[in-house]
This record gives C-alpha cells, sequence and structure tokens, in this order.
C-alpha cells in the first residue's frame, strides 16, 4: 500500500477532495432537512467574512485551533494518538488563571502574558506527562489514558471552579474577573491599515503568538535533532531503538510538548476574551485540533489554514444558525466528523485512484 | 436495608446501559476492532429510538429504528476500518462526532425543541415490568424486598443486557463464530490460512457491536427516560470502554465491572453532599473520576495486566 503522491498532491489536493466530499454530504443533510445548501453555504460564508466584526471571530477560533491542531500534529509525528487535548487545554487553562488571580493586580499585561504562557504550556505538558510516561513506561494504551484524562481533567475542573477557585455561589462555576494585568491586547489594530474594522470581536495577540508556535513546531520537528528521532519513532519504533534513539524519552517529552501546545490554546478565551477562568471554555477545541491536523497533514503549513477554515465554519456556523434556526451549530460538530472520517479514517479511500492518476509510471516501478 | 436496596437499585440501573455497551465493544475488540465509537452509535441509537417511538407511537419500532442507526454507524466504522484499512481510533472518533452533530441537527429541525424528542407517552417506551408474585413474595425477610425492589421492576432491556452475559460468553467460547471472532482479534492471518475471511468475520462482529449499542441508547432514550435530549449519553460510550479494559475483554468481567462504576454512579447520585462514614464529604466530582482513574491505574498494570486483543487496531492486509 505504499502509494507515492506528488507533493502538491499529497498535501495540497488531497485535504481539498477530502473536505468537498464532507461537505457535500453536509450539503445532502441541509437538503435533507428542508433548507437549500447553496444559501447555506452563502450565509455562512457571509458569516465568517461579511465584515470585520465577523472576520474578528474566525480568526479568534482559529487561534484556538492552531494550538489544538499542531498539539495533535506533533503527537501524529512520533506515532502516538494525543486525544487529551481537550483535558490539556482545560488544565493549561487552570495555568493560566493561577497566573492572572495571582499577578493581575500587581504585574502589567506585558509581565503577565509571558508568564501565563509559561503556566499554560507547563500545566497542559504535565497533563500529557502522565499518559506519556505510563504508556512509554508501563505500556498502557495512550489513547485510552488521555481519553479517561479528559474526564479526570473535567472533574477536577469543576471541583476547583465551584469551589476553592470560586468567586460567589450565585456567579455559577468561575473564578473572579482578571484585573488589567490579566487581560491581554486586541489585535484589530493590526487590521486596521487594511481598512478592517473588528470592532469588539475578541481576536487577541494570542494569535501571533499561535503563528510563532506554528514557526516553532515546524522548526522543532523538520530542524532539530529531536524532531528527526521524534519522526523516525514515528515512521519506525524498531529503527529507532535499532538506532539507539532514547525511546522513553521521545514519547514522554513529545507528548510534553503536545501538551504544551494544547495548554496553551488556553490563553485565547481565558486571558483574550473571558477574562476569567469559566467552566467547559476549552468547547471541543482538543477535538478540533484533530480534524484541523488531518486536514493540514500534520504540517504547521497545512494546519494554519485547515484552523482558519474551522475558524470560519464555527463562526459561520453561528450566524448561519441565527438566520437557519433549523441548521443548529451541532452541523458544525457533523462536518468536523466528516472531516476527521474523510481525512483521517479514510484516507485510503481516494488514495490509490489519485495515485493511478498522477503517480508517473517510472515511478511506481521504482516502487515495486 | 432499605437503602442498600435502593442504592443497589440504582447501581443496576445505571449499569445496564454501561454493560450493553460494553459487550458491544467486547464483540467488536475481540475481533481486532478498537471501537472508541460507543458513544457515538449509542447517542445515535438513543436518537433514532425516541425520534421513531415518537413518530409511529410504537416502542418496538423504536428499538428497531435504534439498532438500524447504531449498525449503520458501526459498517461506517466497519468501512474505514476494515475494508479501507484506516485507522481505527481516528475513525471511532469521527462516528462519535457524526452522531453527536447529526442528532443534535435533526432533532431540532424534526421537532424543534432544542435538539429534543418530544416527550413519549407510557405506551411508547420500555416500561418497569413487574415480576409474577413480587408483591406475594415481599413478606420473606431479606428476599421479598430485594426481590421485589431489586430484580423486578426493571425494564425488558434491562433483563435483556444481563441475559446478554451469559449469551455472550457462550456465543465467544463455545461456538464456531465466536472462536472465529476471538481468532481474528488475535490472529488473523492464521484465520486467514484456514481459509476463513478475515473482512467477514470482523464485519459480523461490527454489527453485533452496533445492534449492543442500540439496544443500549434505545434504553436511554426509550426506557428510563421518556426522550432524547441533547448528549444524552454523556460519556457512557467512554465509561463503557473503561470497563471493557477493567474486565479484560471478558464478558463474565464486564459485568461486574460495569456493576462497580454503576455502583460509582449510584454513590454519587444518592450521597450527593452527604458525610459518609471515616471519609467525610466526598467531592462528587471525585466519584465521577474515579472510573476513569481506576482504568488508568488499571492500565498502568498496578492492579494486574490488561493485554488487549493482540490484533487488536491493526488492519488486515493480506499480503504484501
Amino acid at each position: 500500500m505504499n502509494l507515492t503522491l506528488p507533493r502538491w498532491v499529497d498535501y495540497g489536493l488531497m485535504p481539498l477532495i477530502n473536505v468537498a466530499v464532507a461537505f457535500l454530504i453536509a450539503g445532502l443533510v441541509v437538503l435533507f432537512v428542508g433548507e437549500s445548501p447553496v444559501q447555506a453555504a452563502y450565509l455562512m460564508v457571509r458569516g465568517a467574512f461579511g465584515n470585520g466584526y465577523n472576520l474578528g471571530f474566525t480568526f479568534f477560533f482559529a487561534t484556538t485551533f492552531i494550538f489544538t491542531g499542531l498539539a495533535v500534529a506533533v503527537a501524529f509525528h512520533a506515532g502516538l494518538f494525543n486525544i487529551g487535548g481537550e483535558g490539556q487545554a482545560y488544565i493549561g487553562g487552570l495555568g493560566v488563571g493561577l497566573v492572572c488571580l495571582s499577578m493581575d493586580t500587581v504585574l502589567p499585561w506585558w509581565m503577565t502574558f509571558p508568564l501565563a504562557i509559561i503556566g499554560a504550556a507547563a500545566f497542559g505538558a504535565l497533563w500529557a506527562f502522565i499518559p506519556a510516561y505510563l504508556q512509554a513506561r508501563r505500556g498502557s494504551h495512550i489513547v485510552i489514558t488521555t481519553i479517561m484524562f479528559n474526564f479526570i481533567a473535567s472533574a477536577l475542573m469543576v471541583y476547583l471552579l465551584a469551589g476553592p477557585l470560586q468567586k460567589a455561589a450565585n456567579l455559577g462555576p468561575r473564578t473572579r474577573d482578571f484585573e488589567a494585568g490579566g487581560q491581554i491586547p486586541k489585535l484589530d489594530w493590526l487590521f486596521k491599515p487594511f481598512g478592517v474594522d473588528m470592532g469588539a470581536s475578541p481576536l487577541n495577540i494570542s494569535f501571533l503568538l499561535a503563528l510563532i508556535m506554528a514557526g516553532v513546531v515546524w522548526a522543532v520537528v523538520w530542524r532539530t535533532r529531536f524532531g528527526y528521532e521524534m519522526r523516525t519513532q514515528g515512521v519506525s519504533p524498531r529503527a529507532a531503538i535499532y538506532a539507539g534513539m532514547p525511546e522513553v524519552k521521545i514519547i514522554v517529552l513529545t507528548m510534553m510538548f503536545s501538551g504544551a501546545l494544547a495548554g496553551m490554546m488556553a490563553l485565547n478565551p481565558v486571558m483574550g476574551d473571558q477574562t476569567r477562568l469559566q467552566l467547559d471554555f476549552v468547547e471541543g477545541a482538543g477535538f478540533v485540533g484533530i480534524a484541523v491536523a488531518l486536514m493540514g497533514r500534520s504540517h504547521p503549513a497545512g494546519i494554519v489554514p485547515a484552523a482558519i477554515l474551522f475558524g470560519a465554519l464555527y463562526q459561520g456556523g453561528a450566524e448561519l444558525a441565527f438566520d437557519m434556526p433549523n441548521i443548529t451549530r451541532d452541523m458544525i460538530v457533523m462536518i468536523q466528523g466528516l472531516v476527521i472520517l474523510f481525512a483521517g479514517a479514510m484516507e485510503f479511500m481516494f488514495r490509490p485512484a489519485l495515485a493511478r492518476i498522477f503517480s508517473a509510471p517510472a515511478q511506481q516501478e521504482k516502487i515495486s | 436495608m432499605d437503602t442498600l436496596i435502593q442504592l443497589l437499585d440504582l447501581t443496576v440501573r445505571s449499569a445496564v446501559p454501561l454493560l450493553l455497551a460494553c459487550l458491544a465493544g467486547l464483540y467488536s475488540e475481540r475481533s481486532g476492532i478498537v471501537d472508541i465509537g460507543l458513544e457515538g452509535k449509542m447517542l445515535g441509537g438513543a436518537f433514532a429510538a425516541a425520534a421513531a417511538a415518537a413518530v409511529t407511537g410504537s416502542a418496538w419500532l423504536g428499538l428497531g429504528a435504534g439498532i438500524l442507526v447504531a449498525v449503520s454507524l458501526s459498517l461506517i466504522h466497519g468501512f474505514a476500518s476494515i475494508t479501507n484499512r484506516g485507522n481505527q481510533i481516528v475513525s471511532g472518533v469521527a462516528i462519535n462526532f457524526i452522531a453527536a452533530g447529526l442528532s443534535a441537527l435533526l432533532g431540532q429541525a424534526w421537532f424543534s425543541q432544542g435538539g429534543r424528542t418530544p416527550q413519549l407517552q407510557k405506551v411508547e417506551r420500555f416500561n418497569p415490568l413487574e415480576l409474577p408474585l413480587s408483591e406475594t413474595l415481599s413478606s420473606i425477610p431479606i428476599f421479598g424486598p430485594v426481590y421485589r425492589d431489586l430484580i423486578s421492576g426493571h425494564n425488558l432491556i434491562a433483563y435483556f443486557a444481563f441475559l446478554m452475559v451469559p449469551l455472550t460468553w457462550w456465543v465467544l467460547y463455545r461456538t464456531r463464530f465466536g472462536l472465529r471472532l476471538r481468532a481474528v482479534g488475535e490472529n488473523p492471518a492464521a484465520v486467514d490460512t484456514a481459509g476463513i475471511s478475515v473482512s467477514w468475520a470482523r464485519y459480523r462482529a461490527v454489527i453485533c457491536c452496533g445492534v449492543l449499542c442500540g439496544v443500549a441508547g434505545a434504553y436511554l432514550s426509550i426506557g428510563v427516560s421518556a426522550g432524547f435530549v441533547k448528549d444524552m449519553t454523556a460519556g457512557r460510550g467512554f465509561i463503557a470502554l473503561a470497563a471493557l479494559i477493567f474486565a479484560k475483554w471478558r464478558p463474565v468481567a464486564a459485568m461486574w465491572a460495569c456493576l462497580l462504576f454503576g455502583f460509582l454512579g449510584a454513590i454519587e447520585i444518592r450521597y450527593q453532599g452527604v458525610a459518609l462514614p471515616l471519609v467525610g464529604v466526598v467531592p462528587v466530582q471525585l466519584m465521577q473520576a474515579l472510573p476513569y482513574i481506576l482504568t488508568v491505574i488499571l492500565l498502568a498494570g498496578f492492579i494486574g495486566k490488561a493485554i488487549p486483543p493482540k490484533a487488536g487496531g491493526v488492519p488486515y492486509t493480506k499480503e504484501r
């Protein structure tokens, strides 16, 4: 089943076909529900990109998905499936929250922010460390453990937010609002010169951090010794062991890197939008990361556009639900599932056909 | 005594959907198809059952629809992971999202009640059954109340779930189908050599899995509650998965694991905020997290070793 494709097909055309199929099915569902798919698509695009405010929301969601997408992708490279991004982001939020709650009155935001980044990354990494260690040392399956850790994280956060960290019982499970030191600036100034007015949209500087992290991930995975070891481990764990690469260390460090990225996702909603720690701020973003990573073929250059696409889906879907009450935001969850199905589980379905079309005969002979 | 019986009764009620989903996963995983889509299939089944029961007015048609939808989702998983040799975990994740999105979307579009299905009448549900002589025998000490309040008074699906335990054991260990099912999960190449289709055996296992998931969903939406609510499975599919690991992929042990996790659930409901002897007030969240924590500890090999079917998660390629 070794079908090599030209790079542009593998990284460009394939994801497009997968997404197109997912959208086609979604369109059929819209039709089935009795609405016009064309109209729905129009409303969605307008809702995502129609004006500056909406565009700001699209990029706000995209920021979150870049982080979680990178997190899943990093683990993929080492052959690990980190399904625990959700929990790691949640616990990462705890790191952000603790930093902000203790520093926001003392330090200005530009000093709190780096500390919060460290807090988010450290807590996220810690939450990934235990499953990673258990996989590497004790052989428990990382997928199952990370799923379990999602639930444990959720229970822990409910306990903390409804208990020790709660501001007041009548306000529900959340902390107090952060002071100015715990709030990061919006990003509307960056888009102003282009004539885009983002108004009160929550897009903030963590978007820039997400782009930087995309660069960092690229550099680490493809330009360092550790990245090389990681990818070797992913392609062939046996080869990695034979080459004397430290298996346990690779697994643990990769997962901690992945968890740190997932944890940093929390900066965006917690410091950039809600400016307090509250229940369920992750809202499934950890799982969206799986779809984003699969669609972006685990490469930062693919993940960023894939994250923007999903950002547009989330924002456009919210607007769509407003205009067509029959089509709720749950449709986005379904599309996400379809993208995961076609870009991930069924990636081999279109591959043979594409290989027949695009692979030169000579190249195929070389393979066989 | 009464509180104990009530607690155990609640245990059974929480354990039934777990047990059905757990046995469903058992069929699939014993055949080498890892299934983290139990949650989604249960949810899809629950929605279809409630929707069909609401429209047709028949609980049985509801159950049928639930099974049909869950089996369809199973077949998607099978198509992705058996025929296309895709990643089974990715496929399972996809199933969960498709089911979660589609059920809520269609629920809203069809019934316009915020993703709920209409409240079901008594005839459209599986109602508690009164076992014979339960009142007459209730004067017998211990046995009487236990029989009346614990053993009697569940719906048909609950009895079916517990019946499935010995049945599954028998199918797995005493039939040709079961032998082949276990064999494709351990060493598919050997089964293939014997001239038996690996794909077909796995497809059948996956269909069994779908049927049971559909029944589990129906138990939730047209058994213990009177309709479907968005995301009503609430992670039960994953607890079932945990129970399956806890039971080391064995049917009878699966029942005990589900009863244990059901018991934890019952304590959580019953003793919320009540101070227990010796330990004081246990945070309800700890009880909620306990099944997961126990599973992690078990998986790490600290209480026995959970060894999954050898070929689990590995797509079978006939030859290279």
